[in-house]
């Protein structure tokens, strides 16, 4: 086991909110195709009420903070609210497109930091990722940013979410990342809207594209070991949760709601109502989530990929039952193994060591 | 030993969960987790209070063990964590902008 599940378990045993997703905005300079956030949404949180927010995170425990939008950096106090959560020892990931990223914002960036920098990439092809951003000239000046961050030492990661307007670009972009030398990830899921119009759906890939995705070594790394169904499931597994959504993840809206995952829209509490520690521990919405072990699920339980499933409890909930499959995942699923099960072994028990150090952070091919 | 200050350096993200502390150097993103007498030391590294009285005060007061052997111990950590760079050290009290 590596740390940073060591972690997580620990997390979870202790109820702490290992790890938060903070938008301070939802307003944003593109307007991509699939975007599931509404950019005109009124009464964000003031510099004061978002310091409040990353101290009371901070006294919960909460180590590992994405800042997010929307794009974080239309906020005048972008860098006050980075520098405050710094000046707390959050590890600080920043979801930006960049293109407000100028020489003066890299230095800070760096000066501050912050641990990586993450930017949505959808093509090496300036007609194509400007047509999913409907920004002219996004694609040029996100990678120009990105190359300034680079000489700067920042550390930078590209996700590339598939659609059918970009698929066949991917592993061009993938390319441009090693030339770039920053981390690719790829995203196939489109996810609907946090208001429930599922009409952006239509933009994701095709269940066959999803296959030879999930084929592709590129993308997955080993792919006899990324499509081999897991063990069947024991004890663990069925004691388990589906992700850490509500357990040891959290996530606060530019105006103050409390959900458990930025994907699972399920309302908790309103950090400008309640204090952070009243909802984390007190909302009955994340203590029914809490309740919802594997083997509740009245669908997935029995399912034999129940044991290597990335099934989202957000994207079931948006589909009415957050204990019931998520479409999308059982689309995943069936892409990436079909139903032929084969056996994986259970990983080892870890060893007690007084200091433990990792080295090198944990990576992930897909989503 | 000679006295020795402790302070954190600012190049890390740092939380303490229950009695154990996790550390990134922001530098390198190496992850350090620490037991609780490691944390006993990290905690009370401000750059104001001298090592000997970290370890009389909190060490040796919480933990079962002799102040000789709780200097052994502190010294390889100290020097584990400060070749990391993610503890300063220092023969003079470190001022607070040194460290974070």
């Amino acid at each position: 086991m590596s740390l940073l599940e060591e972690m997580n378990q620990k997390a979870t045993a202790l109820g702490i909110p290992l790890s938060a997703h903070l938008d301070i905005t939802w307003r944003c300079n593109e307007r991509c195709v699939h975007c599931y956030l509404d950019h005109d949404a009124p009464g964000e949180m003031s510099t004061a009420e978002i310091k409040d927010v990353l101290r009371q995170l901070a006294e919960n425990g909460t180590f590992f903070l994405s800042i997010s939008g929307g794009e974080p950096l239309l906020r005048r106090d972008c860098f006050e609210i980075l520098e405050y959560a710094r000046a707390l020892r959050f590890n600080v990931k920043l979801k930006t497109n960049a293109v407000m990223i100028g020489p003066k914002e890299a230095v800070r960036l760096k000066e501050l930091g912050i641990e990586q920098i993450q930017i949505s990439i959808y093509s090496h092809r300036p007609e194509i990722h400007d047509a999913i951003t409907k920004l002219p000239g996004s694609l040029r000046r996100s990678l120009d940013a990105i190359r300034r961050m680079k000489t700067y030492g920042l550390k930078v990661s590209i996700s590339n979410v598939m659609m059918r307007h970009n698929y066949s670009d991917s592993k061009s972009v993938q390319e441009l990342a090693k030339e770039l030398g920053v981390e690719f990830h790829i995203d196939p899921t489109i996810t609907p809207k946090l208001n429930g119009d599922r009409s952006i759906l239509s933009l994701g890939i095709s269940d066959n594209e999803l296959r030879e995705v999930f084929r592709t070594e590129e993308f997955v790394g080993n792919v006899d070991e990324f499509c081999t169904p897991g063990a069947p499931p024991d004890d663990s597994v069925l004691d388990g949760y589906s992700c850490s959504a509500g357990h040891t993840l959290i996530y606060i809206s530019p105006f103050g709601d409390v959900y458990p995952c930025v994907q699972f829209p399920m309302p908790c509490g309103n950090v400008l109502k309640q204090s952070l520690r009243e909802i984390w521990q007190g909302s009955s919405a994340l203590t029914e989530l809490r309740s919802v072990h594997v083997r509740d699920l009245p669908t997935c339980s029995s399912c034999s990929h129940v044991s290597s499933c990335s099934r989202c409890p957000g994207l079931a909930y948006m589909e009415g039952n957050m204990r019931g499959p998520s479409t999308a995942d059982c689309a995943k699923s069936e892409a990436r193994m079909g139903f032929d099960g084969k056996k994986t072994p259970m990983p080892a028990k870890p060893s007690q060591v007084l200091v433990q150090i990792q080295l090198a952070p944990m990576q992930m091919h897909a989503h | 030993m000679n006295e020795l200050y402790l302070a954190k350096s600012p190049a890390i993200a740092a939380r303490t969960l229950g009695d154990e502390a996790i550390i990134m150097s922001t530098v390198d993103s190496t992850l350090f987790s620490l037991n609780p007498t490691g944390t006993v030391i990290w905690d009370a590294a401000d750059g104001k209070t001298p090592v000997s009285r970290i370890l009389e005060e909190k060490v040796c007061a919480e933990f079962d063990v002799s102040f000789e052997q709780a200097a052994a111990d502190a010294k390889e950590f100290i020097d584990k964590l400060a070749g990391h760079g993610i503890l300063l050290v220092s023969d003079q009290p470190i001022p607070e902008k040194e460290a974070s």
